[in-house]
């Protein structure tokens, strides 16, 4: 169980401490000041053992999130309720900066109160947590007393997340299927590794208690009805099997029914309102890759370097590809670089040790070209420059993994809008995650 | 980008390293360094050539990122550029560059090599010091091995200015330090040493250091210096202060180099030269008396100054060792600093005069002081002044304050500062022992400290206190009584409660008149005690009950109602279960009087070397063994301690040769030596018991109780109770309480069997006794001599032996013996003579008793003795018609006996032939058609009949099997034989 809970600035200075249990003393947020964020060498775990005490923490921008046990906890549990946190605050306020935390650290104060209960994580559904820890503080005639012992049923009850009584003069739905891709390549263009991982998104504003039921082209799902329907013919049932994809594995948010799915591998659900994260999933096989780097590395001599670098897009000619970023390392005794190409702008990043390649908008199934030539100067150290990987940064617009939404249907059976009603709205968008070509 | 200033500002420096000190993150700060090496790199590699300005800046930012924590790999050849410059400011640069950055195998090192050597042979003095400070700043052996022979050079030569001898001193003594076997002085040595008449003092100073550091490796070659430095000295201290200018630091002249002097002067014994040892003492009583003078300003920095020439003279006072009056006077000068308000200034007083305590001269002056050093320890903030205060009153103890002393560490010690309380009582105990002239003031002393600080109380200590106690008969009563009255406090500490059940379990009957300390309340005092305590003391305390059954016979129900209960006779340690069983039946079988010997008194301990000596010894380093030493030595044979050192080698030498006979409950077994016990239990326990009174009294007597021994061993001993034992080991009596003649030994019956073959050899051996065997028979009668062996160097007493005839064997065999002294010296042997008449034939061996006193202990072995019916053989030679005549007459099958065995040992036709010789009979050649086989005959010769006997071995080399067959005229005979035979092979 987590005995507290620390936020520091970037000079390890403490924000916010809350202590959920006797075990943790005072000197608790010393130690992990000097050992982590003051510590000589860099600390890569976020797990460290300091005086038997454990320190779990994350990092977001310059603001260390720790949390602190003397226990043997389930370290993933500790680590998806510093997440959690981290959803909630910028929920709440934005991002996550010390400018924003020292504005709003009562209601920080007050979220720790409520999402970790002598250390035990309670509720950190946002939606729910909005109706009763405000930022404009709660004015009494609002809320009155039926109204409060509501929220403590609708708290404590079954269905946590959602409130009843939400009226909707519009009963809309947004989907967004969010994905980033993972690559590493070899110079020779063979994949050594390469996964998605996605979140399916949902902001729903709709009215009453909807029931919801989410379809995709998941290859077991598919399958199944395949078998299960009469009418399918072979050639239908081939055609949706190609395009299904397999998901390696997937977790869902709490509203999920998960017997529903152990049984009938079906996705129904009552949604919270507002934004919420309706799944994860993570894909290995059968990858969209966007894009193609071919490197090219020649090294002229002992104070010269020749990079080529081409990129192929490869994807529909008729989507368009953003936010495209090359990033090519350069050796760490450059002294000189000189940089052409076709498309996009190109930059040698000294702080970096890269070149920084930028293009806006790529199409689909085109390609471009870099060439730099690097000079260098001579070290006394005999040791070989270690090459990294170029790395690639994109934006697409449709899902890499292969997945795509069959349907959502809303069923509201007390009030009177039907599926139809409803407004939806899907976007696909795909990211790099570390899209890494070595050279 | 402005424009740079051309000045010796480095704006771009500047600039750059408050750039580094806004960055908010180090991302940030490692991003502006990769940005500013890159604009490095980018300039160094530039096509036009830098300027000797722009070097030293990029070199400066290189050095700076260095220093920061980044590598660097480029740079080295522009800072070398810049040792060739003219200007001061870049060649300092440089030369900083190389001392930080340039490791010693780099390629570079022939070019800075080259450039220094450039520098040190130029006449610009700055530059020469340049170089000597990097090759002192770098100071690797390759340095060492380019410059070690220029430097000595530079550093004598006439025209060197000063301040470049000064920097080639410290140069050589760094390049000594590193490599003394470079750094040769031969030749220079006088020219080094005459450096002390410098004219200029900072030479003088640089170069005293280096003497000093020379003349500690060979002093003899520098022994010319000490009446140089004394010249020196003396021409220092009796300047005005103003003399000496630039050297007079607030009013004190050249206090740094008269404290080089003093401490040079340390190096080397008192002079031997009259006038110089005058002149020196002359100087040392100035410098005394400057102490005296009021000070001439109020800054700290002047008293410091002076103090600090004061503490080297008073060390240089206290290495002589040699001046009375000097001593005293130091001794009141350090007095005085004992009030001072400067904390510093009483902590080194306090740690001189410890030193000063030990020197007979001074000994009693120190003692003056006793009440201040008493405060100190009571009321100083300062902890380490604390401790010093504390080592010092330890120090200046001796007969006469001893008391005080122990009195007020006592008491300060409830308030001591956990840090040192293990010390303070490690103190305290040898105190009050060393200085005890009344031993219940010791008892007290020590009881105090265990209430007071039990918890730091170390084992070493309450062994010492019951080894005290038991051997001193004046204070066992006044002991027992004190720690009786100790224990009633309702919470006494686990210690307090060991050596309550020690000395209760020992002397508890010398109190026991007193009604409110009798028997029954003095154990159930120890048992409530029993339940809060650890497993050890548990033990302690069983054995404590065990001895409180003798002590008091009243008392022997009660507790064996404890010792049934489940909690100890089914307790899940196997130390305590054993104890309690094996007491339990002790106590309800053995008679009073053999408890009274088995639970007797401990023996007195033999006098040895403290062992809390030895630990604080241990705990203070070497450096507290001479102060110990020396201590010794001035206090003589006074001390209770001082003639006990001597002995102990010699004691844990025959501890260590001398194997413990109490391993063993009887004494039966060969028992290992105690060194080998497993040190699991009692590693502590053997430092003190193990040699005690294990060479004294033997088994029983201690090992059954108390002490450490049984602790050691568990094992051992329990085999020794419950497998010994003849039948059931639930039944088993303790044999050692026995009067009767033990049982015969398990291993009697192959000690006979060794002899059937042969008459002479060792029947039986153990840690104390060995018996040999020499016999000869004729006939039907024989003769056995017995030759008892004391190994021990202690005297057996009521010795004593008797052979009895089991069953019906008085009738077949007739036996006399003769008597035997009852006492046998250690080492000793005594003769027996039995003599034996064999009137029919038999099957049983005779037995052998041995009973006999070792220190106090009853030993009781039984043996068979190796008569066998064999031995009454006589050969009877045939030829093969004749042998095969009389094998066919003995036909009937009860006449015959034959066994087919598996062989023992291999088939070896030569040992087999001996040994059939060695039974008696007589073995026949070529008289078997195979001539594997074996054939022998003989006639047993018994007074009443003879009894022919035949003999056929036939082995089988494959299987290695014999089939043994046998032919007598009497069927007991034949089978006796073949008995006996078969077991041989």
């Amino acid at each position: 169980m987590i005995g507290g809970l620390f936020i520091y600035n970037h000079k390890g200075e403490v924000l916010i401490s809350r202590v959920y249990r006797d075990d943790i003393g005072r000197n608790a947020v010393d130690a992990f000041r000097v050992n982590v964020i003051h510590a000589r060498q860099q600390v890569r775990s976020p797990v460290n053992n300091i005086a038997r005490t454990s320190f779990f923490h994350v990092k977001r921008s310059n603001i260390w999130l720790a949390a602190v046990t003397k226990q043997n906890v389930n370290a993933a549990m500790v680590f998806e309720f510093l997440y959690k946190m981290c959803d909630v605050m910028t929920a709440y306020f934005g991002k996550i900066s010390e400018e924003n935390i020292k504005n709003n650290f009562v209601l920080i104060y007050e979220l720790l109160d409520e999402i970790l209960d002598f250390g035990y994580p309670q509720n950190s559904e946002t939606g729910a947590l909005k109706t009763f820890i405000t930022q404009q503080g709660i004015k009494s005639q609002h809320h009155t007393k039926e109204e409060q012992s509501q929220i403590t049923s609708q708290v404590t009850g079954q269905i946590g997340w959602r409130r009843e009584g939400i009226k909707y003069r519009r009963n809309e739905l947004f989907l967004d299927v969010l994905e980033s891709v993972n690559l590493l390549m070899s110079p020779q263009g063979q994949v050594l590794s390469a996964h998605v991982s996605g979140r399916v998104v949902m902001k729903s504003y709709l009215s009453g208690m909807p029931e919801c039921k989410f379809g995709m082209n998941d290859k077991i799902i598919i399958d199944k009805q395949g078998k299960g329907g009469t009418t399918t013919t072979d050639e239908a049932g081939k055609s949706s099997g190609k395009q299904a994809i397999a998901i390696d594995d997937c977790t869902f948010h709490q509203c999920v029914r998960l017997s529903k799915f152990d049984t009938e591998r079906s996705i129904s659900f009552i949604p919270p309102d507002g934004e919420y994260e309706l799944m994860r999933y993570r894909t290995t096989k059968d990858i969209i890759l966007p894009f193609r780097v071919i490197p090219l590395v020649r090294e002229v001599g002992r104070t010269k370097l020749e990079v080529k670098v081409v990129i192929k897009s490869n994807f529909k000619p008729s989507l368009l590809a953003q936010k495209i970023e090359v990033r090519i390392p350069t050796p760490l005794n450059t002294s000189g670089v000189q940089v052409i190409c076709m498309k996009g702008k190109a930059k040698y990043k000294a702080s970096e040790n890269a070149i920084v390649w930028k293009i806006k908008r790529m199409a689909g199934m085109k390609e471009s070209q870099i060439s730099a030539e690097i000079e260098l100067l001579p070290t006394n150290d005999k040791k070989k420059w270690a090459r990294p990987p170029i790395s690639m940064n994109f934006e697409v617009p449709f899902a890499p993994s292969g997945l795509k939404v069959r349907y959502l249907k809303v069923f509201e059976p007390k009030l009177n809008y039907s599926d139809h009603d409803v407004i939806k709205w899907v976007r696909y968008i795909g990211r790099s995650g570390i899209y890494e070509t070595r050279c | 980008m402005p424009a740079v200033s051309k000045g010796d500002g480095m704006r771009g420096l500047a600039v750059f390293i408050s750039d580094i000190r806004n960055c908010k993150s180090k991302e940030a700060e490692i991003k502006r360094i990769n940005k500013e090496l890159a604009n490095i790199r980018s300039k160094f590699k530039g096509d036009k050539a830098l300027d000797g300005y722009s070097k030293k800046k990029y070199v400066c930012k290189l050095l700076f990122i260095f220093l920061l924590g980044h590598d660097i790999d480029f740079g080295h050849m522009e800072a070398v550029n810049l040792l060739s410059s003219n200007k001061y400011t870049e060649k300092q640069i440089g030369y900083l560059f190389i001392s930080v950055l340039v490791n010693s195998n780099s390629e570079l090192i022939r070019l800075i090599n080259n450039a220094i050597k450039n520098d040190l042979s130029s006449r610009n003095p700055t530059f020469m010091c340049l170089a000597l400070h990097c090759i002192a700043n770098v100071g690797s052996r390759e340095m060492a091995e380019a410059f070690a022979g220029e430097i000595p050079r530079i550093l004598v030569a006439g025209d060197t200015m000063d301040s470049v001898k000064q920097s080639a001193a410290l140069c050589l003594l760094r390049l000594y330090k590193t490599c003394p076997d470079l750094v040769l002085m031969g030749e220079w040595t006088s020219r080094v040493v005459h450096l002390l008449n410098d004219q200029h003092m900072g030479v003088v100073t640089a170069a005293i250091s280096l003497i000093t550091c020379l003349s500690q490796k060979n002093p003899d070659e520098f022994k010319t210096c000490v009446s140089l430095a004394v010249s020196r000295l003396s021409r220092i201290v009796s300047s005005a202060s103003t003399d000496l200018q630039d050297y007079t630091y607030y009013f004190v002249p050249a206090p740094w180099l008269s404290c080089k002097l003093l401490r040079l002067l340390q190096c080397y014994p008192p002079p031997e030269d009259g006038a110089v040892k005058g002149r020196l003492v002359e100087c040392l009583e100035t410098i005394l008396n400057k102490a005296q003078e009021p000070p001439k300003s109020k800054k700290v920095q002047h008293s410091n100054a002076k103090n600090a020439i004061l503490f080297e003279a008073i060390a240089l006072i206290i290495h002589y060792d040699s001046e009375p009056n000097l001593l005293v006077r130091a001794c009141n000068q350090l007095g005085q600093f004992l009030q001072h308000r400067e904390t510093n200034l009483r902590y080194l007083a306090l740690e001189s005069m410890c030193t000063l305590a030990s020197s007979e001269f001074s000994h009693e002056a120190v003692k003056t002081h006793i009440e201040t050093v008493i405060n100190a320890l009571k009321t100083e903030r300062d902890v380490s002044v604390r401790q010093r205060a504390a080592d010092l009153l330890y120090a200046m103890c001796d007969r006469s304050n001893a008391k005080q002393i122990v009195a007020e560490m006592l008491s300060y010690l409830e308030t001591a500062d956990y840090s040192i309380r293990e010390e303070m009582v490690l103190k305290v105990a040898i105190l009050a022992e060393k200085y005890a002239v009344d031993y219940s003031w010791y008892v007290d002393t020590i009881l105090n400290l265990i209430r007071i600080a039990g918890d730091y109380v170390s084992e070493e200590v309450w062994y010492r206190v019951i080894q005290i106690v038991i051997n001193r008969d004046d204070v066992q009563g006044y002991a027992a009584k004190t720690v009786f009255e100790a224990l009633q406090a309702p919470a006494c500490h686990e210690n307090m409660v060991k050596v309550g059940g020690y000395i209760l379990g020992e002397f508890g009957n010398l109190i026991a008149g007193d009604p409110r300390s009798s028997p029954l309340v003095q154990f159930n005092l120890l048992h409530s005690k029993f339940h809060l305590c650890s497993v050890p003391t548990r033990a302690l305390l069983l054995s404590a009950y065990i001895k409180f059954i003798n002590l008091f016979p009243e008392t022997k129900s009660t507790i064996q109602e404890v010792l049934r209960c489940d909690s100890q006779i089914r307790n899940s340690d196997v130390e305590l279960q054993q104890r309690a069983v094996e007491y339990l039946k002790l106590s309800s079988i053995a008679s009073t009087d053999v408890l009274a010997t088995v639970l007797e008194e401990m023996p007195p301990f033999p006098e040895r070397e403290s062992s809390i000596l030895a630990k604080l010894k241990k705990k203070k380093g070497p450096g507290a063994v001479s102060v110990e030493l020396e201590d010794g030595k001035r206090e003589g044979g006074e001390l209770n301690g001082g003639g006990e050192r001597g002995d102990t080698p010699a004691m844990s030498a025959s501890n260590a040769s001398t194997p413990s006979p109490s391993a063993d409950l009887l004494g039966l077994r060969p028992a290992p030596a105690v060194g080998s016990a497993p040190p699991s239990v009692g590693s502590l326990l053997v430092d003190v018991f193990s040699e005690g009174p294990a060479a004294a009294s033997a088994g029983v007597n201690d090992d059954g109780f108390l002490s450490g021994r049984d602790l050691e061993q568990p094992p051992e001993t329990s085999d020794a109770l419950l497998a010994e034992g003849p039948g059931d080991s639930d039944s088993a009596p303790p044999p050692a309480a026995s009067e009767e003649p033990a049982p015969p030994l398990p291993e009697a019956e192959d000690l006979l069997n060794k002899f059937v073959c042969k008459n002479n050899g060792v029947l039986f051996e153990n840690q104390l006794l060995q018996i040999g065997i020499k016999s000869e028979y004729r006939q039907n009668l024989g003769r056995m001599y017995l030759f008892y062996g004391n190994k021990t160097s202690v005297q057996f007493v009521s010795f004593s032996t008797a052979v009895s005839c089991p069953g019906e064997l008085p009738t077949q065999l007739n036996l006399q013996t003769k008597t035997v002294e009852p006492l046998i010296e250690g080492g000793a042997q005594v003769q027996q003579v039995v003599n034996i008449e064999c009137l029919t034939d038999f099957i049983d061996a005779p037995l052998l008793n041995i009973k006999f006193r070792y220190g106090g202990a009853l030993q009781n072995i039984t043996l068979k003795l190796p008569v066998t019916i064999n031995k009454f053989f006589q050969p009877t030679e045939m030829v093969s018609q004749e042998f095969f005549q009389r094998w066919k007459q003995l036909s009937q099958p009860q006449q015959e006996a034959q066994k087919i065995f598996k062989s023992g040992h291999g088939i070896d036709t030569e040992v087999v032939k001996a040994k059939l010789l060695g039974l008696g009979t007589a073995l026949l050649e070529n008289v078997d058609p195979n001539p594997e086989n074996f054939v022998c005959a003989g006639v047993i010769q018994t007074k009443g009949q003879q009894v022919g006997c035949l003999l056929r071995l036939e082995p089988n080399a494959q299987a290695q099997m014999y089939r043994l067959t046998l032919r007598s005229s009497k069927d007991t005979v034949s089978k006796r034989i073949c008995d006996l035979l078969s077991e041989q092979f």
